[in-house]
């Protein structure tokens, strides 16, 4: 299950999707919005996708896992939109039959959702905001 | 006579901000390459792409190269530094 939507996140639901009886172990991220940034107070963020890429990115991911990691099932599901502090922006689910494989795949699906899938955050701050990125150095944009 | 195509142009985050908008269409001759069209949207959004020079270009939902040659009714999308999950990444300061 491969999911990129405004509407919050059903960790349940999500999780049931890789429920298997071959399962040993089921291993799930919740990547969840922190009410600070490098010490400023954040209000809330923004994020924006360009949802078919991302859909056929995380996709590939998917693909990805289940190659590596033999009888594993992955289900991804990303919010965009404006999300309150301490909200689900990104649940990773991983069934597998042994534990080892669900953490491991679970933390590269993480981290590679980082590395290329069109999914842009911003935090708000009182006194401004941020978008975030992942690539090269920190610089200045000017309105 | 050069023949023309057109192409559709996404920008997303700090790009679609900047420029004030999300989509627009460009019109460029046949055989340009995704180099010709980000002068032809630096043209028309002067500091826009310049500000994001980390920034990658899809074509049709895939990862290309700056040499890789466009087509008629091509969706080009210009995108900016990714952050999707979580976690520390660098900052683009804007205000």
């Amino acid at each position: 299950m491969i999911v990129v939507t405004r509407e919050p996140l059903d960790t349940e639901a999500v999780t049931a999707t890789v429920r298997e009886h071959s399962n040993g172990g089921i291993a799930v991220f919740l990547g969840t919005t922190r009410d600070n940034s490098s010490g400023h107070g954040v209000l809330y963020l923004e994020y924006e996708a360009y949802e078919e890429m991302a859909l056929t990115m995380l996709e590939r991911i998917a693909g990805e896992i289940r190659d590596r990691w033999d009888g594993t099932s992955v289900s991804i599901a990303h919010r965009f939109g404006k999300l309150e502090i301490g909200e689900i922006s990104l649940l990773v689910a991983v069934g597998s039959p042994h534990r080892v494989a669900a953490f491991e795949a679970c933390q590269y699906t993480v981290d590679r959702i980082k590395q290329d899938v069109p999914i842009w955050k911003k935090e708000v701050f009182a006194d401004g905001e941020i978008w975030v990125g992942r690539e090269g150095k920190p610089r200045p944009v000017s309105r | 006579m050069v023949q023309s195509m057109r192409v559709i142009v996404r920008l997303f985050a700090m790009l679609r901000e900047k420029a004030g908008t999300s989509q627009f269409n460009i019109e460029l001759p046949k055989t340009s390459t995704v180099t010709d069209l980000s002068r032809l949207v630096e043209e028309r959004f002067p500091g826009v792409l310049s500000s994001a020079p980390f920034a990658m270009v899809a074509v049709n939902a895939e990862y290309v190269t700056e040499d890789h040659f466009l087509h008629d009714n091509d969706e080009v999308a210009f995108i900016p530094p990714v952050s999707g999950g979580c976690g520390n990444h660098e900052r683009y300061w804007l205000s």
